[in-house]
């Protein structure tokens, strides 16, 4: 069986499905082929136990670009709005962060966190105007490169003096320098610490830890929020809009090659055999995934093929969820709290003392954990009366020495259940089912190489002008027909559709060009 | 605790000590960490043993790599230019391999040893470029630079002298084929290939026979005016041969810093080894760009007027040397066979096409004092020297 399409989009990623939208609106004949049941990929809602639902690998919205949802039409049903983190204290004196507002510490601290919040606001508005656009290509003359590049310049320096010597300063500096520097209270600084290194192999001290946290305030400065429906709802939205646009998607439709005849993509072959034709293919796939797997070296250049070989993505977060027969109870924390963001990372050094074995491939002795209760606002995701918990717990390795079995799996939740324990005394007593999902899972259920969320390592030698390699930045990769479109690309993971929407406008723009 | 004594200086190849028992000069170079003769007892004179007899030279510092396993031609097709599916098992390709970029990283001989079974012979190391390059391919790369000895013996009567070693099929072995055959319970490999431009062999052998090797050739070619040679007179055979030598008539692409001084294979006059016809090899988007946006620089061989050597000349347009060159020479000498002052250059294009006349600035010195003249020279397409001797098979006695 053969089909002609005039881009076909490999793995329907809410990136692949924002790309596959805008071609589809631009009135292109695209095909969506998503390998697993439904689509959205790292960005989905499913069972994990009878009756108990959850977003399955990304579970907070901090990054959908409103660029994105305004050229879509998008409104996502949000559960909870401008979620408040807080950072949970064996004795029941939390920290609570809301917006700019920092409650139960020193009032310096508290200014000083406006101060702190003001200033990085200000730098990841920056970074968020490069977010929506194709980064330039260095050294060309290009008159769109050099607009953007020009204008990158111009914006930098219009920080003024002071704030632009503090960007250049801060940008590769690390998270716990800099919130040494500025606050007293632990719990702020494992907080803050713990936002910075989420989703990456590294720890407050590692360099580049300012450029995370910047990244993460970039997507919508600061503020979280909990889909209703969980983060499928989002995907199934925006699948809603590529099919209105006649975008044609399919399911259980893993591709194992893309075709490249005569030094061009040619189209896409997957598992049962099928083939489908098109000059055009985007993958959603991981840069390595993509090139190495789907492609193959022999068909692009050496040193592109060694560049892509190298990337760096050592996935290091742990994904588990609880089905719970109600909450548990932790001290100073009424009902309505566990609506928010419940972080633990008691200080600063707890938080580099998680990272340190992960170094050397095993997994920390007190993880730093992420908890969100999302069926506390959300009747959709649990029976009635019932709770689900979902938590980003780090660091477990994508590399454990030994290799992820079922004893290293219940190992590492036993250690996690046991850190939630020193906060919630009575949690175990709740627990009906559980499910941890090791970076390996994760890797195994959403195709993402060594698991890990933002398809390469977010530092600054894989970033912007790099991403995912130096030449192959602009969405187009070194061989006619084949772009990349997902979290591999600038400007990198969390679900946003920038790169889904970039690649698109990219794609229009090169045909336009042609 | 016991000191070890480590060797330390230059190597030694097997066949040094032949060599040095023939030397009377003492004059000796570094080559790629090894230790290579000048010339043995007068360059002139040994390179006349090249067009006029049998000439012996070592070229065991080559570095030389196997490649094996299942991918190893997708991987060799993918690293050169050129379509290696069609050198079939016993067949020697000359190729040359380039960067993303297009950008030549080094020229070398490719022998099919046996099916999917290959030696690169390269001046260079490319260990890490071939590594690099390997991703994803299912090969084995082994540097076998000191576990393989070579002997290229060279010249008219060289098939004659070999006759002697009794090694069946040497009369039908043509031009870039290879043979295996015993030698002394040893597998000799034997090649028809060189770097002189004539009728021509290379001997290879494990290092442990080399000397009962050296023994028997030069045994055989005593009736044929056999002689061992130095760098001076291959040097001067190559460039009548038309053959280029990295860091003299181009710089491996890995090698340079500043930008334009790598040069694509269209750049270095070998654009019959880029097959666009193979749907992919490194380089291969950047050389069909240069193809169709035109290349920089152009390769020209040049039968200089005169007689004084034209080293490091400028090239110009006309004779007039106050409009700006167009070029520089980068190989020259008086060729002593064909009675001819030449030359390899390079020039900017459009300039250079075959058949155009160029001029070059020569200085020459006359008693410590320096004089300069312009010189006349034709751009020529053939190499300065091909015997019809250097492909006939079965080659004749000489």
């Amino acid at each position: 069986m053969t089909d002609r399409y005039d881009a076909i989009v490999v793995g329907g990623g809410h990136n692949g499905l924002v790309c596959a939208a805008m071609l589809g609106r631009a009135g292109r004949n695209v095909l969506v082929l998503e390998a697993n049941g439904q689509v959205g990929g790292a960005a989905i809602t499913r069972e994990f136990a009878d009756g108990y639902t959850v977003s399955a690998c990304a579970h907070l919205l901090y990054q959908l670009q409103p660029v994105v949802q305004k050229e879509l039409g998008i409104e996502p049903d949000l559960a909870v709005e401008d979620m408040a983190t807080i950072a949970l204290a064996e004795n029941g004196e939390h920290v609570r962060i809301d917006g700019v507002q920092v409650d139960g510490v020193s009032k310096a601290d508290a200014q000083n966190f406006r101060a702190f919040h003001k200033r990085t606001a200000r730098f990841a508005k920056l970074l968020n105007k490069y977010f929506n656009k194709t980064p330039p290509r260095l050294g060309t003359r290009d008159w769109a490169d050099m607009k953007t590049l020009g204008s990158l310049g111009l914006d930098l320096r219009l920080l003024g003096k002071t704030e632009m010597q503090a960007f250049l300063r801060l940008i590769g500096m690390n998270i716990h320098d800099e919130v040494t520097e500025r606050f007293e209270s632990p719990l702020l600084k494992g907080a803050i610490s713990l936002d910075a290194v989420l989703g990456t192999h590294l720890g407050p001290r590692s360099p580049n830890t300012m450029l995370t946290y910047l990244y993460r305030l970039a997507g919508d400065y600061g503020r979280v929020s909990t889909p209703a429906g969980g983060m499928g709802s989002i995907s199934e939205e925006l699948a809603h809009i590529a099919r209105q646009s006649g975008v044609t998607i399919r399911t259980g439709m893993p591709v194992t090659r893309i075709i490249v005849d005569n030094g061009r993509v040619a189209g896409v072959e997957t598992a049962n055999g099928d083939r489908f034709d098109s000059m055009t293919v985007i993958s959603n796939a991981d840069p390595k995934r993509t090139i190495l797997d789907l492609v193959g070296p022999q068909h692009v250049e050496a040193r592109f093929t060694h560049r892509v070989h190298h990337l760096r993505a050592r996935g290091n977060a742990a994904k588990l969820h609880l089905a719970l027969d109600g909450l548990p109870t932790i001290a100073g924390l009424d009902k309505k709290d566990f609506a928010q963001r419940l972080v633990i990372a008691g200080d600063e050094h707890y938080v580099e003392r998680a990272f340190n074995p992960a170094k050397y491939g095993e997994c920390s002795a007190e993880p730093v954990i992420e908890m969100t209760f999302p069926s506390v606002r959300d009747d959709t995701m649990a029976p009635h009366g019932k709770q689900v918990m979902s938590a980003v717990v780090q660091y477990a390795p994508y590399a454990l020495k030994g290799g992820w079995d079922d004893a290293a799996r219940e190992a590492f939740e036993a250690t996690t259940i046991r850190t939630i324990e020193k906060y919630a005394p009575d949690i175990a007593s709740h627990i009906t089912a559980s499910e941890l999902l090791t970076p390996a899972d994760i890797e195994q259920e959403f195709h993402m190489t060594g698991g890990h969320w933002h398809h390469g390592e977010l530092t600054m030698d894989q970033f912007m002008f790099v991403r995912p390699v130096a030449g192959a930045a602009q969405y187009r990769m070194p061989l006619d027909g084949l772009y990349l479109c997902g979290a591999g690309a600038h400007p990198g993971g969390g679900v946003s559709g920038a790169a889904g929407r970039n690649a698109a406008r990219a794609i229009l723009a090169r045909e336009k060009a042609a | 605790m016991t000191v070890q004594e480590v060797p330390q200086g230059r190597l030694r190849t097997p066949f040094y000590e032949r060599m040095s028992q023939l030397d009377t000069l003492n004059a000796w170079h570094e080559w790629k960490g090894y230790t290579t003769p000048d010339a043995l007892y007068c360059g002139e004179t040994e390179y006349f043993a090249i067009r006029n007899a049998t000439a012996v030279f070592d070229v065991s510092p080559m570095t030389k790599y196997r490649i094996t396993g299942p991918d190893s031609l997708a991987f060799l097709d993918r690293l050169v230019t050129r379509d290696m599916m069609k050198i079939k098992p016993g067949r020697v390709a000359y190729a040359v391999w380039c960067d993303d970029q297009g950008q030549v990283l080094d020229d070398g001989t490719i022998f099919h040893l046996r099916e999917g079974e290959y030696r690169l012979c390269s001046q260079e190391r490319h260990l890490d470029w071939f590594m690099a390059s390997a991703i994803g391919f299912n090969v084995d790369i082994v540097v076998e630079t000191a576990d393989v000895c070579g002997l290229a013996v060279q010249g008219p009567t060289s098939y004659s002298t070999l006759s002697g070693l009794d090694l069946p099929g040497l009369d039908q072995l043509k031009l870039f084929d290879l043979m295996h055959c015993d030698f002394e319970g040893a597998e000799l490999m034997v090649s028809r290939t060189g770097f002189t431009g004539d009728l021509g062999y290379e001997l290879w052998i494990e290092p442990g026979k080399a000397e009962a090797l050296w023994d028997a050739v030069f045994e055989a070619g005593k009736l044929f005016g056999i002689r061992p040679i130095g760098v001076h007179a291959l040097e001067m055979a190559r460039v009548e041969a038309g053959y280029l030598a990295p860091f003299e008539d181009f710089l491996p692409a890995k090698g340079t810093v500043r930008t334009g001084r790598t040069r694509s294979p269209f750049e270095l006059g070998l654009e019959w080894l880029v097959d666009f016809k193979k749907p992919n090899f490194n380089g291969r988007r950047a050389l069909a760009e240069e193809k169709r946006k035109g290349s920089t620089w152009r390769l020209v061989k040049l039968n200089i007027e005169g007689n004084k050597v034209a080293n490091a000349s400028y090239i110009f347009e006309t004779h007039k040397a106050n409009k700006g060159n167009i070029g520089f020479v980068t190989s020259a000498e008086w060729s002593p066979v064909c009675k001819q002052n030449i030359a390899l250059g390079t020039v900017r294009m459009p300039h250079g096409a075959p058949g155009s006349t160029v001029w070059v600035e020569i200085y020459y010195q006359r008693e410590m004092h320096w004089s300069r003249a312009m010189a006349k020279a034709e751009v020529v397409d053939k190499p300065f020297w091909f015997p019809p001797r250097r492909s006939a098979t079965p080659p004749g006695p000489y």
